[in-house]
This record gives structure tokens, sequence and C-alpha cells, in this order.
């Protein structure tokens, strides 16, 4: 950039300075040109082509991924063209500014109008005020489901903590400590929706398939229970999809714990030991407190993550049998149901219950110095 | 996890014995393993077998093993005491079982007309017969022919896992890979770059950090319908990459900020723009970071069902992996056979994925993880 400024102050012809600038311009304008019909035509052909998959699947991924960083260089090739005042000016928002459109776009506007669309009656024609939000507190089917989702927190949360921190002494202490722990953290990798079939078959009614009605009818002699699908045992069978919560988090909340209990100073351990401290002294007393930090915000992330609850629910009952919970009544009033206005009121009731959580992450963001 | 591991062992001196401390750890670590244990174990066994014994048969065990089918003779008095093979009994006792004293039994199955009667012996077994049919019949892509015991060949029709496994990879290579570009570029403008609007930007992306994806999904859907991107794989990439920005920019600009800043100065000195510096600088020095959120985004978007599941729809040439699953749990909910196949087909990837890199997932775990 510096040369081509040197370039135009020596030029004196206009001539020379109209061809330099015209081929400047024209690469400027062509460039990008070739760049967006090539990513436009790539789209069509994704769409429409009958080609075998193998070959639909890598053009997909070469033009997805290709197209983005292709973008990137031609707004930057594009910027370097400009004077020093102008790409200094402009250069930071090609930096940030997709990020911040697509957050914009996908996130950040969709509150607003799934608050707008809440105002409004199941098809949208038809202004109705709060309407949807009054439905949505006093429906019998709403109320088991923020019931449900209680019991989730309550049970869910406070379980997958709990066995979180228990591996995580454990395995502190014993000589097995990797092997263990990648075992509990291993479902972090299992979809929810394999995760569902796995416990199916756990709780199967056939007790020729299902380990826990092999175990009952073995034990008691009793006709085998469909566990989670028992609606005489209504809510508790929603312990029985907790119980997959708790198989699939626990190991989120062991990572976190584990490293904390690593974090603790041992010459603190040690003098609570040497001051006559017994085991679980030095547990309850020194350790819990030095690490209460971790266990509030590892509680925050499981508690969120249980209000959110949908595949598990979705897949193995289908919030029948009284297991529904808020993200699942969400997915039937709107998609099954085709109640627009009464499905966003849900969402933005999942929106607000998270709102203390985003203000407390934005006070963290105040206290640091970088802004 | 790795990193700790070579800090020398605490709780030496511990009261807690260290039978009792590897005895729960090895009891928890069981009741964890057993779930996905039992799947990849019925995943190899035939419908016969799933159907009537349970997995747990594997195991060395006692069971009534039949040694003798012997063909019911019609002059029988089947209203009377019958003796058969030394055993003496009416129809009903026979029907339950007459157990002689050389530890064989009798039983007659099925009905007073048509059955049979066999000679059972109680005996150690185990059911270790293993198929590989199963994972042929899901990843098939029409139709599956399976060879029966008999010798003759079943027609099944096939679940074509192996096209939604393709499909998978088509989502979700591009859904991690583009939102790393887009957070890495957007990380090093807050980190590095002076520009209006810098804090209220950021402010957004940390708003955004914990709202719940259902709060877009309705209108997402309106644009996409609009926009005929329903059903693309353009519109699901887009999606992910919306909802995993915002983690991704906040994990990436805590790293990149924290880089040594005396590199970047003489980078300038020597009058590279920041494009290059951004490139041949910051992209390689933050490796560790990247791959952190990879995996992170990797496992999240292969085993997205939510978000697929609104924005793929019922387009079954579209369809991933796990829309293909839940599928089959309604549709198939009783043939255990391929419903743990499938599974099984399902969780292979990430598994491997995780079990490889879990150190850069553990680190990206540590790093504060609050996903929405």
């Amino acid at each position: 950039m510096q040369r081509s400024t040197e370039e135009f102050q020596k030029s004196t012809s206009p001539v020379e300075w109209l061809s330099v600038n015209a081929v400047r311009l024209l690469t400027a304008i062509a460039i990008p040109l070739v760049t967006f019909l090539g990513l436009y035509w790539g789209f069509f052909f994704l769409r429409d082509s009958s080609a075998p998959k193998e070959i639909i699947a890598l053009i997909a991924i070469v033009w997805g991924v290709g197209g983005v960083a292709a973008l990137y260089l031609v707004a930057n090739a594009l910027t370097e063209q400009m004077g020093d005042a102008w790409r200094s000016r402009i250069q930071p928002f090609i930096f940030v500014g997709p990020a911040v459109a697509i957050l914009i776009w996908y996130l950040a506007l969709p509150s607003l109008r799934t608050f707008w669309i809440s105002l409004y009656d199941r098809s949208g024609a038809d202004f109705v005020g709060l309407s949807n939000y009054s439905a949505v507190f006093t429906t019998r089917n709403m109320f088991t489901a923020f019931r449900n989702n209680l019991l989730w927190i309550l049970f869910g949360a406070s379980t997958s903590v709990i066995f979180g921190l228990l591996v995580a002494v454990l395995a502190d202490r014993s000589r097995f400590e990797r092997v263990a722990k990648s075992v509990i953290f291993m479902p972090m990798a299992i979809s929810m929706v394999g995760a569902g079939v796995i416990w199916n078959m756990m709780y199967e009614v056939n007790p020729d398939i299902g380990l826990l009605n092999a175990i009952y009818t073995g034990l008691t002699g009793n006709a085998p229970v469909a566990w989670k699908a028992a609606a005489q045992i209504a809510p508790w069978n929603n312990l029985f999809l907790i119980a997959v919560m708790v198989w699939l988090q626990s190991g989120f909340a062991m990572v976190l714990f584990s490293a904390a209990i690593k974090g603790i100073p041992s010459e603190i351990l040690e003098a609570g030991r040497v001051d006559g401290a017994t085991e679980i002294q030095v547990f309850f007393r020194i350790m819990l407190p030095y690490i209460m930090g971790t266990i509030i915000t590892v509680s925050t992330t499981i508690t969120i993550f249980s209000l959110k609850i949908f595949d598990v629910v979705q897949v193995m009952t289908g919030g029948q049998f009284d297991t529904q919970v808020i993200a699942t009544q969400f997915y039937r009033e709107y998609f099954t149901n085709q109640n627009a206005g009464f499905g966003s009121a849900i969402a933005i009731i999942l929106l607000i219950t998270v709102v203390p959580v985003m203000i407390y992450n934005l006070r963290q963001l105040n206290d640091q110095e970088a802004f | 996890m790795a990193a700790t591991s070579t800090r020398p062992q605490r709780g030496k001196r511990s009261n807690l014995g260290p039978i009792l401390v590897n005895g729960s750890l090895l009891l928890l670590v069981l009741i964890w393993l057993l779930p996905t244990f039992a799947l990849l174990v019925s995943s190899f066994r035939t419908r016969f077998d799933i159907q009537t014994t349970g997995w747990w048969a594997i195991v060395p065990h006692r069971e009534w093993l039949i040694v003798n089918e012997i063909e019911p003779d019609p002059n029988w008095d089947r209203d009377g005491v019958m003796s058969i093979e030394g055993a003496q009994g009416t129809f009903e006792e026979l029907r339950n079982g007459i157990t002689l004293d050389n530890g064989t039994r009798v039983l007659w199955i099925g009905n007073k007309r048509i059955g049979k009667v066999v000679v059972q012996e109680y005996k150690w077994t185990t059911n270790f017969k293993f198929t590989l049919d199963n994972y042929g019949q899901v990843l098939g892509g029409k139709t599956f022919e399976i060879r029966q015991p008999d010798g003759s060949v079943r027609t099944e029709q096939a679940d074509n896992f192996l096209g939604a496994f393709l499909n998978s990879l088509t989502v979700t290579i591009p859904s991690t890979l583009i939102p790393i570009l887009i957070a890495a570029f957007a990380a090093y403008g807050f980190a590095w770059m002076r520009f209006p609007g810098r804090r209220v930007f950021f402010v957004i992306v940390v708003a955004l950090l914990v709202v719940p994806l259902q709060i877009a999904l309705v209108p997402i859907l309106q644009d996409y319908v609009k926009l005929q991107l329903n059903g693309t794989f353009l519109g699901i990439w887009l999606a992910h990459t919306g909802f995993g920005l915002p983690l991704a920019t906040y994990l990436l600009f805590n790293y990149i900020r924290g880089l040594p800043r005396d590199i970047l100065e003489s980078a300038f000195i020597d009058g590279a723009s920041h494009f290059t510096i951004f490139i041949r600088l910051i992209l390689p020095l933050s490796v560790p970071a990247l791959a952190s959120f990879a995996i992170f985004q990797f496992l999240w978007t292969w085993n997205d069902y939510l978000v697929a599941l609104i924005f793929i729809g019922a387009k079954p040439d579209v369809q991933v992996l796990t829309m293909r699953l839940a599928e089959m749990v309604g549709s198939r909910g009783n043939d255990w056979h391929l419903l743990t196949a499938g599974a099984f087909v399902s969780m292979i990837l990430p598994l491997v994925v995780f079990f490889s890199l879990q150190r850069f997932f553990v680190r990206g775990l540590l790093a504060g993880s609050v996903k929405g």
C-alpha cells in the first residue's frame, strides 16, 4: 500500500494514473464477482444435484469451508486496495463484522422476534396481548412440564454434581485415576439420542432384554414394570429419564472438580491433617470451601442444561406418561400443534429463566480490565 | 487430565483404605460402563438370540439345554399318565417339566395336539454366537439379504445408516470449521484492534453465551422458508455457526488476548498487515485453543438432534444419524438387533475423536464452557 501511494505521487501523467486504477478497479469488481458467482452456483448444485452421495458430501465440505475462507480473502484484498486511513477504519469490521452479523441474525434479533410472535395468536394473524403467557401458566400440561423440569433440576443437577465430586475425590486418591476418569467422562461423547437408545434397552419391559426388569422380576417374582413409561408411579417415572442425564453429565462435573481439587495447595491439606483432622473433616472443612466457586459454576451449568433438556425425553417417551418438559412442550406446541404464539411464549419463558446467569456473566465482563 | 498425572499422588496417609477407595471407584466405573457394554454386545447378537435371552447370557452360566427332541406319538394317552424317556406323568406335569434322578429333565413344549417333547440337561453354557448381519442391515442402502440358519436367504428392508453417516459428516465438518474461522477473526479483532462499537459488540457476544437456542428456532425457520434454505446443508451450517459462535468467540478471545503482545508489535514494525499477522502468527499460535473448541463443536454438532430436526425436517436424503436413529426408535422400537447396531454406528466416530483427543477436550471444558 505504501508503495502504491508513492507510485501515485510519482506518476504525473493522468493516462498512466487512469490505466493503473482501471486495472485495480476491474480486479476489485471481477474477483468478488467471480467468487460470489462460484458460491451461488455451488449452492444450487448441492441442493438440486443427484450426483452420488460421496461426491456431494466432498463438494459440499470444500464449498462451505472454502467459501467462507474465500470471502474473508476477497474482503481483505479489497481493503488492501484502499488508502491507509480507510483501511484502518474498515478492517476491524471485516474481522469482527461477520461474527457480529451472524450473532445478531441468529440469536439477538430472534429473541425480540420470538417475543413479538408470542403476542399473537396461533396463526400470527391477531394480536392477543399476553394471553399466551396466561395460557402457559394455567394449562395442566404446562404445569406438569414445569414440575418435571423442577424434578430434573432438584434430582438431576444435584446428583450429577454429587457423583462428579465423589469420582473426582476418589480418583484423586487412586492409582487408576486416568482410566476411571475416562470411563465416567465417556458418555459426554455420546449423543442424547444414542443415550436414549442405550437406556431404553436397560428399561425395556421384556425381562430378556431389559436388565433392570430381569433383576426386578428375578428378585421379587413380580410382573415386569415399564419404568419410564409407568404413569401409575408418576411423577417418579421421571427419575428414570433423569438417571440418563446423570450418566451423561457427571463426567463434566468430575472434570471440573478434579482440576479444582488438584489446584488446592497440598500444604493446606497437610496442615489440616497434621492438626489431627480426619479425612472427612479435611473434605468438608478444607476442600469443599476451597472449591466452592467451581461447585457454583458447575451447578449453574448443569441447571441450565437440565432446563433445556429435550432429546432424552423426546426419544425415550416423546413427552408422554407425564414426562413432558418445557422444551418438549415447546416443540409440541409449535411444530405438532402449529401454535406459533403459544410455542414462542414457552421459548420466552425459557429465556427468562437464564437471564440471571446472563447478568452475572455481564457483571464479570465489567470487572475485566480489557473492556 | 494428562497435565496432572505427573503430580505425586496425594492421600497416601489417608484413613480411607486404598481398598475402599478403589473398590467404590471400580463399582462406579462398572455401573457407568454397563449400559454401553450392553448395547455393544447386543448389536452383535442375532435377532433370535436377543429376543430369547438377555445379553448377559454371554457370561458363562448354567441353564437347561436340549439334548434330545422327540415327536409325540399319536397313540399316547394324553389325558392320562404317559411314560416318556423314563419320566412318568400327566400332560400338566410334563408341561411343567419332570426332573429325573440322573439330572435330566423331560419337558413338553406346546399344546396337547401339536407340540414336542424335549429332554434337557442342566449344563454350563455361554451364548457366544456373534454376527455382523445387524450392521449390514442397518448400514445398507435399499435391501439387505440375511442368510438364515437353514440356508435360505431372507430379504429385509435396510436402514441406510451409511447415507446418514455421510450426511452427518457433511453437516458436521463445515459446522465445526466455519464457526472457528469466523470466531478466530472476530476474537483477533476484539483482542488487538481498536474500533468504535468494540465494547457493545463484545457485550452482545457475552450476553448470548447462555441464551437457549429454542428462542431462535421459530424466527429462523420463518427466514429459512423465505430464503429456501430449509433442508439445505448451507442452512444447517449457518444455524450451527450461529449457535456455536458466542462460545467460540469468547474462548478464542480469552486465548488470543493472552498471547504475548511484543510478538505482534515487532511484526507490525516489520510492516506486516493485520491479515498477515492473523494468518501467519495468530492462527498457528492458537492451535491448542482452536483444537479445544473444534472438538467441542464437533461433538456438539454430531450429537445434535434438535437443530437438525427443525432445519432439516423430513427430507430423507439430508437426514443425519441422530434423526435416523430417533426415527427408528419410533418406527421399529422393538427391533433391538437394529437399534443397538444403529446406535453404535452413530456413536463410533465421536467416541474415537473423544478418546484420541480427550486432552484438548478437557482443556476446552476448563476454559469455561456455558453453551446456549
